[in-house]
């Protein structure tokens, strides 16, 4: 009797779903887009009626020496790559307030699986100059041992998992790791970083789908700047951008201007009491422009045209608006500035110098670490090696040591 | 008397006997492995009768020292999964139909129950997602134990395998290793056709940084998903699904839950001195079938299961071919770039007993073709008994008509 009088919800697997007699498609996109949360004006100045977590003037003034520290970073290796002193590297400029707003958010416990333009987070949580020069320049102090190409920076201790070259891979890794801290009733999340086009990969799906289903603690942090290489995001999809997805999947999300860091700070925060107490997913969407080249082997003048890149260098610096916010409450000034800039400059030149000039990795470090101990065919394969570098010692590099 | 003990009984009975079995080796004295019988037949609640016989001959309770007892594949893997779970809280089961259906082939039988849904995890439909999850997973700490329905899907998860997994350890200089096992059925199974059908064994094993390993019999099974499992390297662990529901004898020795078996070692299954016949997996059982054959001819085979992929057991396989100066390779798989090839060339021969050889190796392969479905067709694209016979004849440079 009961299913015959009220006809008019569907009780199906997936739950009770109403019947309607109209036909009416879901359209592809929205009349309009979804909104994107912002604190801090173009000028720096606190919108009214805004809700941002606070930030005191200790934690304000590190964010912003750690932008001022990245921008700095960035630039000056870029140049060092450009005089051939290393052979590759790839910047952040434009990008510094997602990347250090969200690592301030976020504990020293949790664990971040970054795509290769988040090296703010690890620059937040200590990683040194040094150590950043060191990886670059493939020396013996390179906690990589000279494997990979500069800016695949690791650090166990940090809790920042080495950087991969391949797209979207790190997204469902968190996601297991997230699992296994969910296991292991830690109090602590999996945070992972993609750009606009990471979200095209396959495993970008999987893994919010597999978030949604076993309710890990992961926040999903898109750095939407614009472009894939030279693939602008018109080309990428035709979705509302990254943040209207994760309801496709199950998954609570928000859009953010990516350019305000107080705004990038809040949201990150808020995002991870929810991931960690309410064990859920988070997707974050964080638009932004990417004002670098993809990477050094990029002259993205090829594809854009040079005044879009200028306008957002210059007035939508999100490096100078936090400036701005932080001397309203006289927490900043010029001098402070320059010499916080010149400090930077000189230590990061003084690490550059001294990387430089430092050993390289031994010739046994080519073959340990394929397995956990060292099997005996890659024994025998450095003996050779070493006896035949012996015999004939013109043919090898002299400041690499046996 | 325990030979009456029939394989069905075996299945159903196989917990209840196993906390029996696992105090076996604290046991040395004859005495002690009396009531233990005992408790045996009581646990196979195998009639009073027989028990009461067994008492009797209990006084020579050396004749049950060496009690054979025999175990299917899927139980020896069940086992095998069960044992190491129960050690270890770290490890953890993740695939498709693994938890619910207790399993696509059944290896996963009775695991969910046991364990719960954190520890046996039903994954959705994307390879890709739940390998890169499952090394995510790793790179953590914990142990995945990854089910993939069969290798073919795993093309779809390659990427991580390779680049996520095996490649880590390396990259990450020793920082974050990858303690993660891929299990599932590998090569030829019956009438499933070309994408079905595949044997990835040469495409992991050149890879290095990972481990490939391919058992053969209930031993193998036990003893090296346990060693793969306990290994910090990523490990592929390629079993077959027509060996399931195979029966192999096994020592107590196997069932002990300690029991575990080194990686990149061979077994010779069969002392021989005229001709070597290297297989693994499946082929090992035709290459025995084989030389059984060629006894009647007068050639004396001997069979090497490999075990193990990579690392390829060289000694032995050289030790082997040293002694007879006759070679042949089996493997179902196609044969350009595969393991006949490799064993051939690098791994041994070439490089280190070519002067040993009285005959050029032969290689016994899958056709080089996508695996056809009719089972007429499909007889034709793998070896056979015969083939293998055939090929020992050649080196033995006795005619085959």
């Amino acid at each position: 009797m009961k299913a015959f009088i009220s006809c008019k919800v569907l009780d199906f697997p997936g739950g009770k779903v109403v019947f309607s007699p109209e036909m009416r498609f879901l359209s592809e996109s929205p009349s309009v887009y979804s909104q994107c949360y912002r604190v801090l004006d173009d000028n720096g100045q606190l919108i009214s009626h805004s809700n941002f977590v606070p930030v005191s003037e200790e934690v304000a003034v590190k964010m912003y020496s750690n932008m001022v520290t990245l921008q700095t970073l960035d630039t000056i290796f870029y140049e060092a790559q450009r005089q051939g002193r290393i052979s590759f590297y790839v910047t952040s400029i434009g990008e510094e307030a997602i990347n250090i707003a969200s690592a301030a958010a976020l504990t020293s416990d949790d664990i971040v699986f970054p795509q290769y333009r988040e090296p703010g987070v690890l620059l937040w949580r200590g990683f040194t100059l040094q150590e950043f020069a060191n990886q670059c320049f493939g020396n013996k102090a390179d906690y990589g041992k000279g494997r990979q190409m500069p800016i695949h920076y690791g650090s166990n201790k940090l809790n920042y998992f080495t950087v991969a070259s391949t797209i979207a891979t790190q997204i469902p890794h968190a996601v297991g790791a997230a699992y296994s801290l969910k296991m292991d009733k830690k109090d602590a999340c999996a945070v992972t970083y993609f750009g606009d086009g990471g979200t095209s990969e396959g495993d970008f799906h999987a893994a919010m789908n597999f978030a949604a289903v076993t309710e890990s603690p992961v926040i999903f942090i898109c750095r939407n700047n614009g472009w894939a290489i030279s693939t602008p995001t018109s080309d990428q999809f035709r979705s509302d951008g990254i943040a209207v997805r994760g309801q496709a999947y199950g998954v609570r999300s928000i859009r953010v201007d990516g350019n305000d860091a107080l705004a990038m700070y809040s949201a990150v925060h808020s995002a991870r009491q929810m991931a960690v107490n309410e064990h859920r997913p988070i997707l974050i969407e964080a638009v932004t422009y990417r004002v670098g080249h993809h990477s050094t082997s990029d002259d993205s003048t090829k594809y854009r045209p040079a005044n879009e890149i200028e306008w957002w260098r210059m007035a939508r610096d999100p490096v100078t608006r936090f400036r701005m916010w932080i001397e309203i409450n006289g927490w900043w000034g010029s001098e402070a500035e320059s010499q916080l800039r010149s400090s930077i400059r000189s230590q990061l030149l003084h690490a550059i110098q001294i990387a430089e000039r430092a050993e390289k990795p031994p010739v046994n470090d080519l073959f340990t670490d394929v397995y956990d101990y060292i099997p005996s065919n890659l024994r025998e394969q450095e003996k050779l090696l070493k006896e035949t570098i012996n015999r004939h010692p013109k043919d090898y590099p002299a400041d690499v040591p046996i | 008397m325990l030979g009456i003990v029939r394989q069905k009984m075996l299945e159903q009975s196989l917990k209840k006997i196993r906390p029996a079995v696992s105090v076996l080796r604290s046991y040395s004295s004859a005495a002690k492995q009396c009531s233990l019988i005992r408790n045996l037949c009581t646990n196979l609640k195998i009639s009073r009768k027989i028990v009461i016989s067994g008492r009797c001959v209990c006084k020579n309770a050396y004749a049950y020292a060496n009690m054979v007892m025999l175990m299917t594949v899927r139980e020896a893997l069940n086992s095998a999964l069960d044992e190491e779970m129960s050690a270890d809280s770290k490890v953890f089961l993740m695939g498709e139909e693994v938890g619910e259906y207790q399993g696509a082939y059944k290896i996963t039988k009775g695991l969910l129950d046991k364990y719960g849904p954190e520890r046996v995890l039903d994954t959705p439909i994307t390879e890709a997602g739940f390998t890169g999850i499952a090394v995510g997973a790793a790179y953590y700490g914990v142990k995945p134990v990854v089910e993939f329905m069969t290798f073919n899907f795993s093309m779809q998860a390659i990427d991580h395998i390779i680049n996520s997994a095996a490649k880590t350890n390396y990259m990450s200089s020793g920082q974050i290793s990858v303690p993660i096992v891929f299990r599932g059925p590998n090569g030829a199974a019956a009438g499933v056709g070309a994408q079905h059908s595949q044997c990835y064994a040469a495409w992991y094993a050149s890879c290095p940084g990972l481990k490939v390993l391919a058992p053969y019999s209930s031993e193998d099974a036990r003893g090296l998903l346990k060693a793969a499992i306990r290994d910090p390297d990523p490990v592929v662990f390629l079993e077959n699904e027509l060996l399931y529901g195979e029966s192999f004898p096994i020592s107590d020795e196997v069932l002990d839950s300690s029991f575990c078996l080194p990686i990149g070692k061979a077994k010779i299954e069969r002392k021989g001195k005229d001709v070597t016949i290297a297989a693994y997996s499946k082929m090992v059982g035709y290459a025995l079938k084989a030389a059984e054959t060629l006894e009647k001819d007068g050639i004396d085979a001997e069979v090497i299961n490999l075990r193990s992929i990579r690392p390829l057991d060289r000694s032995m396989i050289n030790a082997s071919v040293r002694k007879t100066n006759r070679l042949v390779t089996v493997e179902e798989a196609f044969p350009q770039h595969g393991v006949g090839a490799e064993i051939w060339f690098d791994a041994s021969i070439v490089e280190e007993s070519f002067a040993y050889l009285d005959a050029p190796v032969e290689r016994i392969a899958g056709a080089d073709v996508p695996m056809p479905y009719a089972a007429n067709l499909e007889r034709m694209a793998v070896p056979q008994v015969e083939d293998i016979v055939r090929a020992a004849k050649r080196t033995c440079y006795r005619s085959v008509s």
